[in-house]
């Protein structure tokens, strides 16, 4: 029953981010100003992050390939379309539910108790659409770029720690990346990108937004923010999957 | 003026506002005073539309609040001032910036104009050379006043503070009800102060309003408030220990 009251209540507070828009000025400024702070915001991150997925993941596989039965360069085709297909939206949007999810939830969370959303309201202006509107659509526009960045990152990782650990040439490497490309994969992966970004900032501004209470109220609805995005980032992943690579 | 009429609030059976009627006098300080839970800041909450009343009417000159659309309010709500009990300050902007805020969303200003206003604010209530600071860099003497700014940014007919002096030591709790007067005769405007603060009651109340367990009990002149014959306003005085 809970689940269904945070639905109803989660819808009703997406259908509110609509009306009454404000200033397109006031509006395109805040979005610039959040898409700075969730896109360049989240570079150092998703680097570290990219690169080392990569990495590991041509070193995974390539201890697996030992039969000789598969060629070598079959290592750069793997660990391509398990970065672009899986690791780098999935992985890169688990960690970005922590960090983008975390930051927005607490902060609409303490602009909620200390009454500056209340201060927003008295003088007329929809909080919902002048807080919370910017943050998606600034998420829904640069986490998908975060996660191309990732892609090519995550690749570069994985020839890197392919060379270092003398697993595979870069020769190979390369051309296993051009062998059977499909380039939907990218699509794929951008279409997931864009559901996670409107997942993880609409989900975190949501437990923000209704935070009431104190310090201690703050800190939860962060976590349960971050929870329910990652929680909401993995069941999306296997919907999205199944309707758009399945038979 | 403000008027309510009849207005009554309740949360989850809860009566908290109980049928309350009652006139807030423009050029006045309006004071709200009652004991904690008794329903003060609910009351200030329904009357700048925060909370809606589950019955009753609330008239801003003659314009009926409660039953206009949110454009309609909109209008009314501009011409509100709100000084929070926290200051509610806008942590991720200047002092300049939450000043200059209600300007920019809402009037056709040029920047230099808006700039003059806030300087403008600043002086009024006695600032300076705070504008790029944040309210982080600020003392709670110091967010009140910026509060103060911002609410009168846009000219307000009606000015409401929630609770002004609490969290400030005693000057500059006096500060503070000098500055909230002054501006309510300065302006002509209509200010709602609620408070437990009997010693601001009595250096600045006009017209004062008691509430007790979400009912008015009193209502009437400061001057005629020792006379009041009512025990509960009595015994609540008392206890302030004034």
């Amino acid at each position: 029953m809970k689940f269904f009251e945070h639905f109803g209540n989660y819808t009703m507070f997406l259908l509110g981010l609509f009306k009454r828009p404000e200033r397109f000025k006031v509006f395109s400024k805040q979005t610039l100003h959040e898409m700075s702070s969730i896109g360049v915001g989240s570079f150092g991150i998703v680097s570290l992050i990219s690169v080392f997925t990569g990495a590991v993941s041509t070193i995974q596989i390539g201890v697996q390939l030992v039969s000789g039965l598969v060629p070598d360069y079959m290592l750069g085709t793997f660990v391509r379309d398990s970065n672009i297909y899986e690791f780098s939206p999935t992985i890169t949007c688990l960690v970005l539910a922590g960090k983008v999810g975390s930051s927005i939830a607490s902060e609409m969370g303490t602009m909620k108790v200390t009454e500056q959303i209340d201060a927003l309201e008295i003088m007329g202006i929809n909080s919902a659409n002048y807080l919370v509107l910017p943050k998606i659509l600034a998420g829904v526009l640069t986490i998908p770029l975060l996660v191309v960045y990732a892609m090519v990152l995550s690749i570069i990782g994985g020839a890197i720690s392919g060379v270092m650990g003398d697993i595979i040439s870069v020769d190979e490497y390369v051309r296993g990346l051009r062998v059977d490309f499909v380039p939907f994969s990218v699509w794929f992966a951008l279409i997931k990108a864009t559901t996670f970004a409107f997942l993880i900032t609409s989900i975190s501004a949501y437990h923000g937004y209704r935070t009431e209470g104190g310090a201690l109220e703050v800190g939860r609805s962060s976590t349960m923010a971050v929870v329910y995005s990652a929680v909401a980032v993995i069941i999306f992943d296997y919907i999205l999957s199944d309707i758009l690579l399945g038979a | 003026m403000i008027q309510l009429k009849n207005i009554k609030k309740s949360f989850n059976g809860k009566i908290v506002l109980d049928d309350i009627s009652a006139s807030f006098y423009k050029g006045k300080a309006n004071f709200v005073i009652g004991a904690s839970g008794s329903g003060k800041s609910v009351m200030m909450k329904c009357m700048v539309g925060l909370l809606d009343v589950d019955q009753g009417e609330i008239f801003y000159g003659q314009d009926d609040f409660v039953n206009k659309s949110y454009e309609e309010r909109k209008l009314i709500r501009k011409e509100i001032g709100m000084l929070f009990q926290g200051t509610a300050l806008f942590d991720s902007l200047s002092v300049e910036d939450n000043i200059a805020f209600p300007l920019r969303m809402f009037t056709k200003m040029t920047q230099e104009e808006v700039l003059d206003r806030v300087n403008f604010c600043l002086q009024r209530v006695n600032l300076s050379n705070v504008n790029k600071l944040y309210p982080s860099n600020l003392s709670g003497g110091m967010k009140k006043r910026v509060g103060i700014a911002r609410a009168i940014a846009l000219n307000p007919k009606y000015l409401f503070c929630d609770e002004p002096n609490s969290g400030l030591d005693p000057l500059t709790s006096r500060l503070i009800d000098e500055l909230i007067k002054e501006i309510t005769v300065e302006y002509n405007i209509t200010t709602v102060i609620n408070t437990h603060d009997m010693k601001s009651l009595f250096e600045m109340g006009d017209n004062i309003i008691y509430i007790y367990q979400g009912k008015k009990e009193w209502e009437g002149e400061k001057s005629l408030i020792r006379s009041s014959g009512n025990t509960r306003l009595l015994e609540f005085m008392k206890a302030s220990e004034f």
